[in-house]
């Protein structure tokens, strides 16, 4: 099909359809009209049928992927992402484009008055044309959905793995719940940023509120505790429980090169009498 | 000629930054003329300071640990300080421990370390 | 998978291990990896190119910047028509060299990134292949 027969058909009829377009968006059964307003909606439609007709007349109809469509791609990201973060449903979102099936095939019925064949050429190509954006749509939605998820993860882990200063030149990671590879790795890394940020030369890594270590999890431990010496700081691990002493010896892992104390107050005893400093009560001065 | 990394001589301590992308002849330029200067100088000490360096391989790995086994050798002291945090993980994952090298967070706590050894 | 971008480049000196080290941290900062895994995909790079320009007489790195659904990626690729790996498990292992390295590069590599793949044929070349994944 000539493009150019689309391309004409819209820039002659455009104000009307985007008039036409924009109450059927109105009008179509989901429309949230308590989150966007009509000016909005109207300008968003304007802004996307100026592009539309742009791709048509410069681009291939068929596949959305090449350059001439690159700006309407564009826009219905923005578009869908924008819709997300509002929280529209994802058919919500896709009806955005697919409602502009009604009033393209007016306005082509309308052009080829003399010629069905043609008419329904050019009615087929469209409609899958119209298809594919929709579908596009959904893609950006779901992606920009899953991208708020994964940051949200990604803080939560952050939150979760609060390092503190006990005292000057000792921090403590007190590490609460169950440990997986990813959880552990992330409060590893921040554990060694707090130790060149404070400048404190012993970390203690409390693990009394874990309850359960595998192998890979003992593993990271021993590299963060590695990882700490390489840069001139000494980890001690306080709070192991006896069922996870157990494992470790089954395991066959080693922590014989690591300082370990029963409690995370022996630990901070041990951390204070390294740098030169002794716990003793009032009364026995 | 040969670009060379400068070696700072503060009493009878060696103090070196590195601050470039080291190619490994760089690198092994830097062992020769660190033994070189130590047994100059009768220094008892050297701190090299890699908190700049972005990456530490095991090409550059093996020179710091050569650099500390030979210093010893001429009776001297070798503290690698300010390692980055992600520098160590990937030297760890690496298989690389350095044993045998001594660390310090920073040029101040090396030095004390020096005094105390 | 998609490849969005690619580039060449030849390892004839000691320098070219340099180039490649900032080529694939320029990459691994464009597709937003996190510092340390930047810091592990350009460390297994610097040791497969000096591999390539010690045992495999010099050769070509290729690069990629690959996006597969949401995640984007690296890919980096080292060629060299040299004289091949007769074993291949031994010389993954850690602490066998046939030089005078530590044998770290091969196994340390490895375990520094995501994918991992190495061809070789004696008398023929090596090629090694790594992904990082963000
Ligand atoms: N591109 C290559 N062509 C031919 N042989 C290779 C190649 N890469 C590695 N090898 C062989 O594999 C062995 C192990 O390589 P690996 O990088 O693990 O250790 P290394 O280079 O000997 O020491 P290191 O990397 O620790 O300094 C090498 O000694 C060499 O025999
Ligand atoms: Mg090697």
């Amino acid at each position: 099909m000539s493009s150019s027969v689309l391309a004409t058909v819209i820039s002659n009829g455009q104000e009307d359809l985007l008039k036409e377009w924009v109450q059927q968006q109105l009008q179509a059964e989901g429309m949230r009209r308590d989150l966007i307003k009509v000016e909005e909606l109207t300008a968003q439609s304007r802004e996307f049928l100026q592009r539309f007709q742009g791709a048509v007349g410069s681009g291939d109809l068929l596949n959305i992927r090449s350059m001439g469509w690159s700006p309407v791609l564009e826009s219905i990201g923005e578009l869908s992402r924008q819709r997300g973060r509002m929280g529209f449903t994802p058919t919500e979102t896709a009806l955005f484009v697919l409602s502009l099936k009604a009033p393209l095939t007016r306005l082509l019925r309308e052009a080829h008055k003399d010629d069905p064949i043609k008419f329904i050429e050019e009615i087929t190509v469209v409609g899958e044309l119209l298809d594919k954006l929709g579908l596009f749509t959904m893609e950006v939605f779901l992606q920009s959905r899953e991208e708020v998820i994964i940051r949200q993860q990604e803080d939560m882990l952050e939150l979760s793995t609060p390092v503190v200063k006990l005292w000057d030149g000792i921090v403590a990671l007190p590490i609460i719940g169950t440990l997986d590879s990813a959880r552990t790795s992330v409060v590893m890394e921040s554990l060694l940023q707090r130790i060149v940020e404070t400048g404190s030369e012993i970390a203690i890594i409390d693990i009394t509120g874990v309850p359960t270590v595998d192998t890979l999890v003992a593993q990271h431990l021993l590299k963060t505790v590695a990882a700490a010496r390489l840069m001139g700081a000494d980890c001690i691990i306080s709070g192991i429980r006896p069922q996870i002493a157990q494992t470790m010896v089954h395991l066959a892992i080693d922590l014989s090169a690591v300082t370990t104390k029963a409690t995370l107050a022996e630990a901070l005893k041990t951390a204070l009498q390294r740098n030169g400093m002794k716990v003793v009560s009032s009364s026995a001065v | 000629m040969q670009e060379r990394i400068p070696i700072l001589q503060m009493g009878r301590v060696l103090l070196v930054t590195i601050q470039v992308d080291m190619h490994d002849r760089l690198a092994l330029q830097l062992q020769d003329d660190l033994t070189n200067k130590i047994s100059e100088s009768g220094a008892k000490g050297v701190l090299i300071d890699i908190s700049s360096l972005e990456m530490v391989d095991s090409f550059i790995g093996r020179v710091l640990a050569n650099i500390s086994s030979m210093a010893s050798v001429l009776d001297a002291k070798t503290v690698v300080v300010g390692m980055q945090p992600a520098v160590a993980i990937t030297l760890v994952e690496l298989g690389l421990s350095l044993n045998g090298v001594l660390t310090a967070l920073n040029v101040m706590k090396g030095m004390k370390l020096l005094e105390r050894e | 998978m998609p490849v969005l971008n690619s580039e060449v480049l030849p390892v004839r000196g000691e320098g070219d291990i340099v180039s490649v080290r900032q080529a694939v941290r320029k990459w691994a900062v464009e597709i937003k990896c996190s510092l340390v895994d930047q810091t592990k995909v350009v460390t297994a790079a610097s040791e497969l190119a000096r591999n390539l320009l010690i045992y495999g007489g010099g050769g070509e790195v290729r690069l990629e910047k690959l996006q597969e659904g949401l995640r984007g990626g690296v890919r980096v690729t080292f060629e060299d028509k040299g004289p091949g790996i007769p074993d291949i498990p031994q010389a993954l292992s850690d602490g066998f060299t046939s030089g005078s390295g530590m044998g770290l590069g091969l196994g340390g590599a490895k375990r520094l990134v995501n994918d991992f793949s190495i061809e070789s044929e004696v008398g023929k070349g090596t090629r090694v292949t790594i992904t990082k994944w963000k």
